[in-house]
């Protein structure tokens, strides 16, 4: 029901034509305000949380058929960012204070979260030269986190930083003094900002949990990913099709071929045993699966795997129409290259599920 | 799991522990003479009572030899025999006859056909080997020549089958025969049944690059089939055969190689033992680990994706167009697997006979070698890519018309 209330939404609503005009108008913060209220609306914000915080609770899976359908329009809002990302750090890592404080505020959509870990080009949630120190009964960070994605709308960061205990997450308002941020401009026209600390300021209860926590989140946040990535290339992938039975040369239509018939073929394989990755992530998260890192990993590889290759088809196959800016393959490309990197690119995530397998 | 299945399994446990010899407990097939005097009496105990109980073919009707049960049930009573140690023989004993024959059987067959079929194939009594290829019929298979000439009461059979799996020690073939010559290729084929025990029928085992094989050449020399043996309509064969390869497909599409046995190894495993590990306990060669994990990762999203498909089919695990899809991922996978074992044991995954090699080394190479059908089998590669994206995806078709 809801994979059709999305669809129908995104593709009436906030198609890839609205983020093409979005783009061209150079919106600031990189989505229109109307759309994020829509989502509100819909009450997508609360799909994470318990409803004594005003949410549905309704999991990862379901939130994983939004974000598909989201993906396959490119449909540009903090959604993710706030509502999966920093809900789930909220969710495991805050306590039943912070959970009040701030869940509501997600749902509502007057708190935009979004989670700051990596300080340079490379995903390494291990490393980090962010300083938490012990303040008084509070903290006090320094540091710079780069490519925070919506860090320019964000009212507050979940900072990941060395602290006491090793490496923690710390919540910091927006607007803290100290805090300055620059927004990037990105191929892709999504949100980012590198975001700078400068000795700010923060109480004993704006942390939310170690490394463990960290872990956890991440997994969310690739699993979450994952999806938007499967809708994509999913998109990217009717795109072909349809122009495989549509396009004629030499005569006939360019999907008689049989070079280009079994590349179809392929993909579309390939497209199949992606959705089964993208698919058993979500359910372990949500059943809290023994395996739920591998499947986050596999999900986070497999699904990139098949985005980088369909969003390289797509321009393939559509040919010199598939290069102009007025067509919509390029924006799926763009869009492809820039979600393969974020937690962790595909190299990052097959390291990882071989250490995870012993080898 | 539902209370009825688990109900059931309780039902199937006690069965199994009350008729399963012990004997048998982690006894292979008695094809290398595991078997003595005691337990082949035993294995032949287990075959009749597991053919009486109708679990030689659970899920095929009781009155044609199985036990009416639903897929689930048949899992359950697949994973209890397993549980004590034992197998279920029947399916190996008869060939193709539980996997391919008898499910086109029973949707094409007439009453009396299936009655006189069904059951002792069911039993493990009566062996199936199939003829459909021929020297030149492979992937354009219904361009084959093998003619049957109506003879009143029966069918007369001339040409060559080959790749006849099990020929050699069958009871039973079903054929794909050319009833009318004058007609369009796959429209003058029939498929009909004849008993391999005759004169006129004559086999020859061919020897692979991987040494022994089950296949065998058929020749048919003016050999009998009866008018009754005759399955589905005259010259509608191609439809039959048809649904018989999709069941062939279906049954291929697990991605454990055939001749792996259970215990084998993690290939990791393996790797590490041949390859090494640095400090950090991560496969020392740097380039392989890479496409070690990319392998895995491939078969965890193959099993992933038959659990998918099997779920969404709600437990029936239907005849589906997917399994174009998984028939070359558990080859692509299974391929992959060996060429890799092949690299990680070095020089000594060379080793073809004798005691300088292990009996691991040695089944790699030949795994690898006979890996190589994988992809030519059932359809070739090729092939379940045409039919992807003909019947998948609504391309028009690429191959030649006939």
């Amino acid at each position: 029901m809801i994979r059709d209330q999305a669809q129908a939404w995104a593709t009436e609503q906030a198609p890839v034509a609205a983020f093409r005009r979005m783009r061209d108008a150079g919106v600031a913060n990189r989505f229109e305000p109307a759309t994020w209220e829509s989502m509100v609306e819909m009450g997508w914000t609360g799909i994470l949380v318990p409803e004594t915080y005003g949410g549905s609770d309704l999991g990862y899976l379901t939130f994983g058929v939004v974000l598909e359908q989201l993906g396959r329009q490119l449909t540009a809002s903090p959604l993710y960012a706030s509502a999966l990302v920093g809900a789930s750090a909220v969710l495991l890592g805050g306590s039943d204070a912070q959970k009040e404080a701030l869940l509501p505020k997600v749902v509502d959509g007057s708190e935009i979260l979004t989670l700051a870990v990596d300080e340079g080009p490379r995903h390494t949630p291990g490393t980090m030269a962010t300083a938490a120190e012990a303040d008084g009964d509070g903290y006090r960070i320094t540091g710079r986190k780069a490519q925070v994605l919506e860090g320019m709308s964000a009212t507050a960061f979940i900072v990941a930083a060395n602290g006491p205990n090793g490496i923690g997450l710390f919540l910091v308002p927006a607007d803290a003094s100290g805090v300055s941020r620059t927004a990037l401009s990105t191929v892709d026209n999504r949100g980012y900002a590198h975001v700078d600390l400068v000795d700010v300021r923060v109480g004993g209860d704006a942390h939310l949990g170690d490394a463990d926590v960290l872990e956890a989140v991440l997994d969310r946040a690739r699993a979450g990913l994952g999806a938007e990535m499967l809708g994509v290339a999913s998109q990217a992938f009717d795109m072909t099709l349809d122009y495989l039975k549509t396009r004629e040369q030499f005569g006939r239509v360019i999907g008689s071929f049989q070079a280009l018939g079994h590349r179809a073929a392929d993909l579309y394989s390939q497209m199949e045993l992606a959705r089964s990755c993208a698919e058993a992530a979500l359910m372990a998260v949500d059943a809290g699966a023994e395996d739920t890192a591998e499947l986050c990993s596999l999900s986070k590889a497999k699904v990139g795997d098949f985005l980088h290759e369909m969003s390289n088809q797509l321009i393939q196959i559509h040919g010199g129409i598939g290069m102009t800016d007025e067509f919509d393959a390029g924006l799926y490309l763009k869009r492809a290259r820039a979600l393969e990197p974020l937690w962790g690119n595909q190299a990052f995530h097959r390291d990882r599920y071989a250490r995870l397998l012993g080898f | 799991m539902s209370d009825a299945l688990e109900a059931f399994r309780a039902e199937a446990r006690a069965w199994v522990e009350e008729n399963f010899p012990p004997s048998l407990a982690g006894k292979g097939m008695g094809m290398e003479g595991e078997l003595d005097g005691d337990t082949k009496a035993d294995f032949e105990l287990w075959r009749a009572r597991l053919g009486e109980k109708g679990w030689g073919a659970p899920t095929w009707p009781q009155e044609y030899g199985g036990a009416g049960l639903s897929h689930p049930q048949a899992k359950v009573v697949s994973e209890e025999i397993s549980r004590v140690g034992g197998l279920n023989p029947i399916p190996a004993l008869a060939g193709m006859g539980i996997t391919m024959v008898g499910p086109t059987l029973l949707e094409y067959g007439t009453d009396d056909q299936k009655a006189r079929h069904l059951p002792a194939t069911a039993r493990g009594e009566v062996r199936w080997c199939l003829g459909l290829s021929e020297p030149n019929a492979g992937s354009d298979l219904a361009s084959l020549a093998t003619k049957a000439e109506d003879k009143g009461d029966y069918f007369q059979l001339n040409g060559q089958k080959i790749w006849t799996s099990g020929a050699d020690i069958s009871h039973w073939c079903g054929a794909l025969v050319r009833t009318d010559p004058s007609a369009p290729k796959h429209k003058g084929i029939s498929f009909v049944m004849l008993p391999m025990d005759q004169e006129g029928v004559e086999t020859r085992p061919i020897r692979l690059i991987s040494g022994a094989s089950p296949f065998c050449e058929t020749f048919f020399n003016d050999a009998r089939a009866e008018k009754s043996d005759l399955l589905g309509d005259l010259n509608d064969g191609w439809s039959v055969v048809k649904r018989l390869l999709q069941h062939e497909r279906q049954s291929q599409t697990s991605a454990g190689s055939p001749m792996a046995s259970a215990k084998s190894k993690a290939i990791q495993d393996v790797a590490k033992e041949y390859a090494g590990t640095d400090d950090s306990g991560a496969l020392a060669d740097g380039d392989l680990r890479s496409r070690l994990v990319n392998h895995l990762m491939d078969a965890r999203s193959h099993s992933l994706t038959v659990r998918r498909i099997t779920a969404e089919a709600k437990g029936q695990v239907k005849v589906s167009a997917a399994a174009s899809i998984l028939k070359n991922s558990a080859t692509r996978i299974s391929q992959t697997k060996s060429e890799l074992t092949l690299e990680i044991m070095g020089a000594q995954g060379l080793g073809w006979e004798g005691a300088e090699f292990t009996a691991e080394e040695k089944n790699t190479v030949r795994e690898w070698l006979w890996g190589k059908a994988i992809s030519i089998y059932g359809g070739s590669f090729e092939v379940q890519k045409n039919i992807i994206s003909k019947n998948i995806l609504g391309l028009p078709e690429t191959t030649q018309k006939g």
